[in-house]
Parts: C-alpha cells; sequence; structure tokens
C-alpha cells in the first residue's frame, strides 16, 4: 500500500487512499474512580484517551505506538467497542456505531478480529486447535462439519500443518501458537484486524516469520490492519501509516518512511533514539537524547503540551497552550510548538488540522531559530 | 579487556533435567571467561540455554531431578558443588542478579528498603540505621528520586522502571565483583530501557563490576557488551569481541539473528529477512550442528559436532562451532553487498 497523503481527508491525517472504514472523531475514553462504602461518588477520572481523531482507511495498515499507559490499548478496544466510548464518535464504513447494541454490532464483529500479544493466554488450553479456530465460524452459524474443512485450509494458510488440527495449544512454541492465534482471527474472512502487540512475545527470528506472514495475508485477504506496539522498530515493517500516542493523545501521523527519516514531534524522535542500534560503531558515533523522567499520571495530565515535563525542548507556551496538530507537507501531522527536523519555510505553511484536539490552542508552531536544521535524531 | 585474572571461569558446564519428555540438556558443554570489569553478553533465543547457564552459577536451577556437570570458578570457589552455607555468602555479596521481570521478584508485603537492609545485613553485620543509610545512597545512586521518602514504600508503589532500578540497588547493595543481569529491560519501554541502560554503564565505571548480560536483544548488547557469546540450542556456537561478531560472524545462526533485526536507522527492507524453521526440541536435539535443520549451508560435515574453536586467523579469541571454511563464510553470509544475513533455505511448513 502506498500512500500519496496530498488531499487532506476529512478528520485524518495523512489522507489515506481509499474509503475509510474506521474513521474516530474526537474520541475520548475515562475510566471513573470511585470512591465511597455506599454511595460511590466518582472522585477523579483516568483520561486513557482524549480526544484523538484518527481514520484508517481500507486496505490500510495504521501503526498505533506508544508506551505503557499512553491508551493504545484502550483505543484499539474501543475501536473493537470492547469498551465504550465517553465523547466522541466512532465510525465503521461510514455507519456511526458509537452506541450500537448488540444487535447491530452482530454482523459487523464478523468484519473486525483481533490478534493478542500473549499467544500463551489467548488460547484456551483446553481446547483443541480445531475447536479454537473453529469456535468463530460456529458462531456465525456454520455446522460442525463444515467446519473441519475450513480450519485445515487456515492452518495452511499460516504456514501449520492441516494434520495438527487435533493438537492442544501447549504442544506448539509461541511462534505456532501466534500463528494459530492469527489463523482464529481470519476464520471469519474480517476486513479489519486488530494487532495488539502480536510479536513483543516472541523471539527475533520469528518475530520476523510472523510479520511476513502477517503481510502476505494482508495481500492474499485484502485485510486492513490496526498494528499496535510498544516501540517503533517493529511497527515500521508493516505500516503504511504511523500514529504516535502520548497519555491520550495524538503526538505525531505521518507515512510510516517519513516518520523514521523526518521526526518533527520530539517525543518521537526520543522513542527513535532510545532504540539501541544493532551496529557498535554506529551506536558510539550517535548522540543520545535519553528522555528523563517517566509518563505522568494520566489521572491529571499535565497542562498545555502532555509532554513538556520530560521535553528538552519545552518552554513556556509548552506549559500553558495544548499544541494542535499542525499540518505539514505529505500530510505530516504533529502536535509540537517547537518541531524538529523541518524547515522554516515549512513551519510557516502549516495549518492547524481539523483533527486536532478541541481544547488545543491556535498557536501553529514557531519557526526554528537556525536556518530549520532541526535536530536530528 | 584485560590480561588480569579472570574473575570467574566456567569450564564445560552441562546441564540436564529429568522431564516426562525424556532428558532435556538444557545446556551442553559452556564454557567461558570472565575478566573484572568487562561485559559479557550471552545472547540467544529461548530454549538456548543462556538463562539456565546463568541461573546455574548462583545455584538457583538445583532441584531433585537436575544434574549438573563441569565446572565454575569464581575467585577459588567452586560454584557448582558448593554447598547451600557457601552458596548463601556468595550470593548477593560477591555475585549478584537481576531478574527479567520486576513485577515479580521483589516480595510484594515488605518495604523495598527492608528487603535492602536484610541483604546488606545478611552479609555485613551492619547496624539498622547504617544499613538504612546506605539504602538511601544506593536508592538515589540509581536514580529515584525522593530516596529518603520512598525507602518505605511497597513495590507496588513503583512503576515497572522505577522497580527495576530497586532491583539494582539491592544487587548492588553488598559490592558484588560480578552481576549478572538476566534480560533487565525486555519488561520496560524504550525510553525507560535507555536510562536503564546508561545506569548500568555508569555502574560499571563506578564500581568495577563485571556484568554478565543476558539477552536476546542485539540492539542493547551493541550498546554495552565488550564481548559476546551467541548460544544456540544449549551450546555457544559463536564468542568474541562485540566488533568480531557484529563485523566478522562466523556462524551462520548468528548471520541471520544480525539479519534479522529491524533496523530504525536505514530503509526498510521489502520483506524482513527470517531464519525458517524452530529451534530443536532440547529432549530431542539434531545430531551433529544443532543449527543443522534451519541452516541453507548445510553440509556432509554437518553431522559431526564441530568443536568450538579459534578459525579465524588473527583472532585468536573469536571461537565458532561451523566447519565451513573462512573464504566460503566471508562469501556466504553476503545476502546482498556489504549486508549480513542467513540466505533462504527450502522452506517446510513449521
Amino acid at each position: 500500500m502506498s500512500v500519496e497523503a496530498t488531499e487532506p481527508a476529512a478528520g485524518g491525517a495523512a489522507a489515506p487512499n481509499g474509503a475509510p472504514l474506521i474513521e474516530v472523531d474526537h474520541l475520548k475514553v475515562f475510566f471513573p474512580i470511585k470512591q465511597g462504602i455506599l454511595i460511590e461518588r466518582e472522585v477523579a477520572r483516568v483520561h486513557a484517551v482524549n480526544d484523538v481523531t484518527l481514520s484508517i482507511a481500507e486496505g490500510e495498515t495504521l501503526g498505533l505506538v506508544g508506551e505503557s499507559g499512553c491508551g493504545k490499548t484502550t483505543m484499539s478496544r474501543a475501536i473493537m467497542r470492547l469498551i465504550d466510548a465517553t465523547e466522541g464518535t466512532l465510525r465503521f464504513r461510514g455507519e456511526d456505531v458509537t452506541s450500537a447494541g448488540r444487535k447491530q454490532m452482530e454482523p459487523l464483529r464478523r468484519e473486525m478480529q483481533m490478534v493478542f500479544q500473549d499467544p500463551f493466554a489467548s488460547l484456551n488450553p483446553r481446547k483443541r486447535v480445531g475447536q479454537i479456530i473453529g469456535m468463530p465460524l460456529r458462531l456465525h452459524g456454520s455446522d460442525r462439519k463444515g467446519v473441519e474443512p475450513q480450519v485445515r485450509e487456515l492452518l495452511g494458510k499460516v504456514g501449520l500443518h492441516p494434520e495438527h488440527i487435533n493438537r492442544f495449544p501447549h504442544e506448539f512454541s509461541g511462534g505456532q501458537r501466534q500463528r494459530i492465534g492469527v489463523a482464529r482471527a481470519l476464520a471469519l474472512e474480517p476486513r479489519l484486524i486488530v494487532l495488539d502487540e502480536p510479536v513483543s512475545a516472541l523471539d527475533v527470528s520469528v518475530q520476523a516469520q510472523i510479520i511476513n506472514l502477517l503481510d502476505d495475508l494482508q495481500d492474499d485477504f485484502k485485510l486492513t490492519y490496526l498494528f499496535v506496539a510498544h516501540d517503533l522498530s517493529v511497527v515500521r515493517h508493516v505500516s503504511d501509516r504511523i500514529a504516535v500516542m502520548y497519555l491520550g493523545k495524538l503526538m505525531e501521523v505521518s507515512s510510516a518512511e517519513e516518520l523514521y527519516t523526518k521526526p518533527i514531534h520530539p517525543y518521537t524522535s526520543a522513542l527513535l533514539a532510545a532504540i539501541p542500534i544493532p551496529d557498535p560503531e554506529e551506536n558510539r558515533r550517535r548522540e543520545r537524547l535519553v528522555v528523563s523522567g517517566e509518563p505522568p499520571n494520566p489521572i491529571n495530565p499535565p497542562s498545555g503540551c502532555v509532554f513538556h515535563p520530560r521535553c528538552p525542548r519545552a518552554t513556556d507556551v509548552c506549559r500553558e497552550i495544548e499544541p494542535p496538530l499542525a499540518r505539514y507537507p505529505n500530510g505530516h501531522l504533529a502536535a509540537c510548538h517547537h518541531p524538529m527536523s523541518v524547515t522554516q519555510a515549512e513551519v510557516a505553511a502549516t495549518t492547524k488540522d481539523p483533527s486536532s484536539p478541541l481544547t488545543a490552542g491556535e498557536e501553529l508552531p514557531e519557526p526554528p531559530q537556525t536556518g530549520g536544521e532541526g535536530v536530528q535524531p | 579487556m584485560n590480561d588480569a585474572q579472570p574473575l570467574l571461569t566456567v569450564d564445560d558446564l552441562r546441564v540436564s533435567f529429568a522431564t516426562e519428555e525424556g532428558t532435556v540438556q538444557a545446556v551442553d558443554g559452556v564454557s567461558f571467561e570472565l575478566a573484572p570489569g568487562e561485559v559479557l553478553a550471552v545472547v540467544g533465543e529461548s530454549g538456548s540455554g543462556k538463562s539456565v547457564t546463568a541461573m546455574t552459577l548462583m545455584g538457583l536451577t538445583r532441584s531433585p531431578n537436575a544434574r549438573f556437570e563441569g565446572q565454575a570458578h569464581y575467585k577459588g570457589t567452586e560454584l557448582i558443588g558448593a554447598s547451600e552455607a557457601e552458596l548463601r555468602r556468595v550470593r548477593g555479596a560477591e555475585i549478584a542478579m537481576i531478574f527479567q521481570d520486576p513485577m515479580t521478584s521483589l516480595n510484594p508485603v515488605v518495604r523495598i528498603g527492608d528487603q535492602i537492609v536484610e541483604q546488606i545485613q545478611e552479609h555485613e553485620g551492619v547496624p539498622d540505621q547504617q544499613a538504612r543509610e546506605r539504602v538511601v545512597e544506593l536508592l538515589e545512586r540509581v536514580g529515584i528520586p525522593r530516596a529518603r521518602e520512598r525507602v518505605d514504600n511497597y513495590p507496588f508503589e513503583f512503576s515497572g522502571g522505577m522497580r527495576q532500578r530497586v532491583m539494582i540497588a539491592l544487587a548492588l547493595s553488598c559490592n558484588p565483583s560480578v552481576l549478572i543481569a538476566d534480560e533487565p529491560t525486555t519488561a520496560l519501554d524504550v525510553t525507560i530501557q535507555a536510562q536503564i541502560l546508561q545506569g548500568m554503564r555508569d555502574l560499571r565505571e563506578e564500581t568495577g563490576a563485571a556484568i554478565i548480560l543476558v539477552t536476546h536483544d542485539l540492539g542493547v548488547v551493541a550498546d554495552i557488551a565488550d564481548r559476546i557469546a551467541v548460544m544456540y540450542a544449549g551450546r555457544i556456537v559463536e564468542q568474541g569481541t562485540l566488533d568480531e561478531i557484529f563485523y566478522d560472524p562466523q556462524h551462520p545462526y548468528t548471520w541471520g539473528l544480525l539479519g534479522s533485526i529491524t533496523r530504525v536507522d536505514k530503509p526498510r527492507p521489502e520483506r524482513l529477512p527470517a531464519i525458517a524453521g524452530l529451534p530443536p526440541s532440547l529432549a530431542d536435539r539434531p545430531e551433529g550442528c544443532h543449527f543443522r535443520p534451519r541452516c541453507p549451508h548445510e553440509f556432509a560435515q554437518c553431522t559431526n559436532v564441530p568443536p568450538l574453536e579459534a578459525r579465524v586467523e588473527g583472532q585468536p579469541g573469536h571461537l565458532d562451532r561451523c566447519w565451513l571454511s573462512a573464504e566460503e563464510k566471508r562469501t556466504k553470509r553476503e545476502v546482498r553487498p556489504g549486508e549480513i544475513g542467513l540466505a533462504a533455505k527450502e522452506r517446510t511448513p513449521a
């Protein structure tokens, strides 16, 4: 999938080609914290997802990246309608499903499936592989006889022996189990698969196998992926676009290639710099920007830009005014008052993107002081 | 590396476990030396025996169905056959360990200060107040803010990164000469991982402790190690300095590992290079070279076990277990000009 990204798409970053499959509009998910014995009162709220606007085009892979607690998993669960949104709307192929009931969701459930992080915990240890993969088919109306050939075919597609249909999950290695999870997700021929850190629990050489498998399946079945990951290394190989989240907000959205060569947000740059490069000489040469501190508590997010307490470039404006998502060339969006790796002209030409949070200020980024070389990661 | 006497010498260590599926040979003839102040990275995937090797040195794999052979000398103490009392003296004070999961390796119902004080007092007759002062200093040194207040907190009151710092403070509390870190950053976020690695580098500078870093992440290795031992299915398949392993790797498994890492500083390849197949079961390992079934370069001689020896001219400390000649290796490991990797093998379903 190539992303041309020139036209500003409605409420979406980097204008994906094709019709949007998923549209998330100013989505908020807050978890109440309650106290009290008889009468529970809400004393605080965890701002897990705090005003995020995104869209995923049909056939596209969107990488959603952020550290623990940034809201990426909540976001993916909300898109699957496993968690209710506190505010905002969610559309699936144009249909508003924000508060759709069980009935309305049922036909849509076929079209959205999930692959989980832990292949040890996400397969029922007491069921045989055939039952695990066949279950979604049975639930959606196939009879027992019809299921088996389909399951065998699915096993073949994900690179397992169809004869293993009667084995239990414990007889497989981690990578093979993840293949079973993928086969289960594929069973109903979905349009969208949410992959929640599908390779984090696997060894490096096996990670590559699963990534390549996902890549092939996407081509074969015209799938749309939402790929959730905690760092920027693996997600690059599968994504067309990448969205970086921090403390419930979008920091940057860009085409996958550009994010690595031209990170605009200091947080993205810090995430990139934190990945050790497997090349000793390169490592010795590289100036590392190690951000100090840890993500703050999402119960009480900082004022202004949520990243400012850890940001090496933060100034007064960052403490006071929440930066809007500014639109740079190629549909690259970044929410930062002091952008990196951009030229003065590019900064001057930015506009406030409609996907900016409603609470964001109007202040567009300040041009960099010197020429605009920014700071390379 | 320096020429000083090695701190720790492991000689032909073998560990096997009797299980229902038969004997699992987890470690099969592992030998290495650790010099004072050096960082040795033991690299391998799950089931390669890297953690079992590390834990055996601390006597943590002892059980009725485990069998040990070989030696591990630490400053004149033989660790493998040592009595539990001897081990208690060494553990924590001389050789300390940091575990992968900071969530489960601290006692959840004891204040962190008390956990560290306990270790100090186990080894040294320090009065309470003095031990407590030392704990505060330690916590400050590993970068825990407001250490004096936080010393009385329970583990659940810390984040993952902070808990790992507490683990490091605990490990350092008796100034050990050897620190064994088993995947110390795997459970952490990347920005926190960078902080912890920076901290470990600083600590080595300050205390001169030697570190055995057990990991599967070659990025982390490139960042911090002096020497590397690559393990596969219970054996060391290649061993050498950081630069030897990264720039002149001799074993096809090492090529595969190096080739399959994702790099954020290079253009992305069309397809991620993967090593086909799976590591063998440790209860039923292939004859000869264990990597043979996954290796595209296998030939007749591979059914004999290649010894771990120096095979590269001018690199006496660079050992490997591969029968191919040095020239063959040089041409076969280049999958693209200037790029090391493992060529594809005729694929059989996993």
